[in-house]
């Protein structure tokens, strides 16, 4: 059997999952993410992990069936659909256009270590710290880094079109508005992906191997797969070809073996074999060679990742808002609001694993990474920030691409219904307070009329109905005073139910012909 | 700035032939002899029809729309299309409406109709949820997004009491005809919405007319650049919980219809209509009185027909 075409096919099976997932976090038009991202992202290991463990169901057993092929094939998973697999291939497919390729050095380190790193991230995500799985995720990170930096670069590209075509009265393509940067997430994700570059240049394919925790996983879990690649000692030359195209590192030339644990099934190997010596093979049907790697550990301390070091000294900036006449009094927000559908605080900041597809998916870009206002556990799950936007009452897109079921609603009529917080107004900063004048954006904003306008001195200023309030964030976000805003919403830490204002038919007084003038 | 400035001048150019052209009556030659009616009215109501049905009997009773729209211009139409809700909520002018409109300019001999609006809610929602998307392709206009800031340029108030400068829609600057479709509702900020206040949706930064006395900014920014042609949509009105509205019972259907050029006598009769007095309503009075237009409905003469 002719294994050479492998490869090929590996490459287009990786190509179509890559790019789909890949547009779904660029997309800005938001009908791709709405509508695909279930069976887009259905294999992704991680989401779906999560998502099983909250909501058992064939919807969420995306990770039971990479299991299985992991049993019967190995690690296909590795090089076919996890999307940082890939671009960490696109990554040396690029550095082999610039430098001769030369084989990575047999791996032999970490064998130990890195199941201790998946251990303690197990450990600690049972214990409700899900840190370990936000910050090494594949998808989480591929996600973050298309999110923080492809998705500039596309928009960008977007609008400099844009606006070339609205010189010739052409408006069909539009600008997009990115509202806010946080600093924190772009300045991680871009750290993560040099790191990710320079550990394919000099390494291959050692953050899978190491750090990954769906890699290890899978590396173990493929020692027993059914049918493996194996190195026919007759026909093998030991001419090297393979050792030179393997990413992973995992063929010990001497002893004619492989690691499974390392190898990442990319078929690079197939398809370089002069001698057709490489096989795919039913381990069961006959015995290879059994001998193991001597592993030797060696400089673990110097092999200091490279976004280790990412969590200090980055500070966020923020724009200095020069006020025409300043409020006074600071937002006493203790809670901040955690997205519509992710129950409570906790169950949320257990089942997110920051991979920013709700922020990217976010119509009105009321989402946006936290960092350490959920704590450490927390950092980069997004967060409700009404200073930014506010959440659009008819939506629930968040809902419908998250993949680890975070954020999940039943239905709009559900969403509509669901108490983040509760609007709380503070007198003393208001326009009708301060400069006794109508202004009452707030309640021109809200969707229930939680917010309304009541008599005061003439004029109307703001009564909140907290019972109606859904907290949403509209009064806030659109509340014009500065530097501190006059109303905000106070985080429900565990989600309620708001009331529905009642409905009050109104009479016609005007007959079919009459005129009032 | 090149471009800017050749806005401005062209901008300028124009409203100083539109000046002159107003004061000698040479609106005329223009006119085409059929469409021009006996009597001028400064104000046309109808009632009991369609929102369709209504503009065009509304439009004929002021010598159709090539009294406004010459060949060959580029006309902009500025709905009201604030919030992500569905037409029968009665949030944003009416979808029906604003596609006739645009017929009417293209039978009337204009090269191109933009449609947009600076949007409270996400403004792609808006735009398709509003039914107004939908209107504007069916008719062949162009839609524009107002969502980017980049299309906003300085402009002078220069009769402006608390507003003095602002930006604004680049399509109203470079258009020769500039037509304002407000839908009237109750407004939580501003009393009620209706033509003045539709203005606030051409502008980018809101924020400051609520800080700097909302009425007078509304009031102000009415004497920068008059709309050729004011149609208030009151099909739909809803009567409380405005200008978003919480549900279908925030409405009564009115089926009317307001058509002038003059934005103070318009909101005048559509206040009445909403139900309420014109010198109630803090930016209409003082509009009145900066002479933008005219609120005493006695004074003027309106045409009203029932369908």
């Amino acid at each position: 059997m002719d294994f050479s075409h492998l490869k090929k096919i590996r490459t287009i099976v990786s190509l179509l999952f890559f790019i789909p997932t890949s547009f779904l976090f660029l997309d800005f038009s938001f009908h791709f993410a709405e509508t695909f991202s279930k069976e887009i992202l259905y294999l992704q290991f991680i989401p779906s992990i999560i998502s099983f463990l909250s909501l058992a169901g064939v919807a969420a057993a995306g990770f039971i069936f990479v299991i299985i092929l992991t049993l019967l094939f190995g690690r296909i998973y590795c090089s076919s659909i996890c999307p940082l697999g890939t671009l960490q291939d696109i990554i040396s497919f690029i550095k082999r256009k610039f430098t001769k390729r030369k084989a990575y050095k047999r791996n032999v380190d970490f064998v130990k270590s890195k199941y201790i790193i998946l251990l303690l991230v197990i450990i600690l995500f049972f214990s409700g710290n899900i840190i370990g799985i936000s910050l090494l995720d594949p998808y989480s990170n591929f996600g973050r880094i298309i999110s923080h930096l492809f998705k500039p670069i596309y928009i960008g590209a977007n609008n400099i079109i844009s606006s070339l075509l609205e010189k010739f009265n052409y408006y069909s393509l539009f600008p997009y508005e990115i509202k806010t940067i946080s600093l924190i997430s772009f300045s991680y994700s871009i750290l993560f992906f040099l790191g990710i570059i320079s550990l394919v240049y000099y390494k291959g394919r050692l953050f899978c191997n190491t750090l990954c925790p769906v890699g290890v996983m899978l590396g173990a879990v493929s020692k027993i797969s059914l049918i493996k690649i194996s190195i026919d000692q007759n026909h093998c030359t030991s001419c090297n070809s393979c050792t030179r195209v393997c990413k992973a590192g995992c063929i010990d030339k001497e002893e004619k073996n492989i690691d499974f644990s390392r190898c990442v099934n990319c078929f690079n190997c197939f398809a370089v074999c002069p001698s057709g010596g490489i096989s795919f093979k039913n381990q069961f049907s006959k015995k290879v060679n059994p001998s193991t790697f001597s592993s030797t550990r060696r400089n673990l301390l110097k092999r200091t990742v490279a976004f280790s070091a990412l969590l200090s000294g980055v500070a966020i900036s923020q724009i200095k808002i020069i006020p025409e006449k300043a409020s006074t009094i600071a937002v006493p927000k203790k809670n901040h609001v955690t997205p519509p559908g992710s129950k409570n605080l906790e169950y949320f900041n257990n089942n997110c694993t920051a991979c920013h597809f709700c922020i990217s998916a976010c119509p009105t870009q009321v989402l946006q990474p936290a960092f350490l206002e959920y704590g450490v556990s927390g950092l980069f799950q997004p967060k409700m920030d009404y200073q930014t936007s506010f959440c659009n009452f008819d939506c629930k897109i968040c809902s419908d691409v998250c993949p680890t079921g975070a954020i999940k609603v039943h239905s709009l009529e559900n969403k509509q219904t669901i108490q983040l917080g509760i609007a709380k107004f503070i007198k003393e900063n208001c326009i009708v307070e301060t400069e006794k004048t109508e202004c009452g954006a707030c309640s021109e904003h809200c969707p229930t009329k939680a917010v309304k306008m009541g008599p005061y001195e003439k004029i109307t200023i703001p009564e909140v109905y907290e019972e109606y309030c859904i907290g949403c964030g509209a009064c806030e976000f659109a509340c014009p005073t500065k530097p501190h805003k006059s109303i905000y919403v106070e985080g429900n830490v565990q989600h309620k139910i708001a009331k529905i204002p009642p409905k009050e038919t109104l009479e016609n007084q005007l007959k079919e012909d009459e005129f009032p003038f | 700035m090149d471009r800017r400035n050749f806005i401005k001048k062209s901008f300028q150019a124009g409203m100083v032939t539109s000046g002159a052209l107003s004061f000698g009556g040479f609106s005329d030659l223009f006119a085409s002899t059929n469409s021009l009616p006996n009597q001028s009215f400064d104000l046309t109501a109808i009632r009991g029809g369609e929102p369709d049905a209504m503009f065009d009997a509304a439009i004929k009773s002021l010598g159709g729309m090539k009294t406004f729209v010459k060949k060959g211009q580029k006309v902009v139409v500025k709905p009201n299309i604030g919030w992500d809700v569905s037409p029968e909520r009665g949030g944003n002018t009416n979808p029906i409406l604003v596609k006739r409109i645009i017929q009417h300019c293209f039978e009337a001999g204009a090269k191109d109709v933009y449609v947009f609006d600076n949007t409270c809610d996400n403004w792609k929602r808006c735009y398709s949820n509003s039914g107004i998307e939908q209107a504007v392709k069916d008719a062949g206009g162009k839609l524009v997004s107002g969502a980017s800031e980049g299309y906003y340029q300085k402009v002078d108030v220069r009769n402006g009491k608390r507003l003095t400068s602002t930006t604004v829609h680049e399509l109203i600057l470079d258009s020769d005809v500039f037509i304002n479709v407000p839908v009237l509702k109750h407004h939580s900020s501003a009393s009620i919405t209706s033509a003045m206040k539709n203005l606030m949706g051409i502008v980018w930064d809101r924020g400051y007319w609520h800080r700097n006395d909302l009425h007078q900014c509304i009031a102000d920014f009415a004497t920068f650049r008059k709309p050729d042609l004011n149609i208030v949509d009151a099909y739909y009105v809803m009567k409380k919980n405005g200008p978003r509205g919480v549900s279908k019972d925030d409405l009564i259907t009115l089926k009317s219809q307001l058509i002038s050029k003059d934005i103070v006598a318009i909101d005048a009769a559509a206040v009445k209509l909403f139900g309420s007095e014109p010198e109630s309503i803090k930016h209409i009075k003082i509009a009145h009185d900066m002479k933008v237009g005219n609120m005493n409905l006695d004074k003027l003469s309106i045409n009203r027909i029932v369908i």
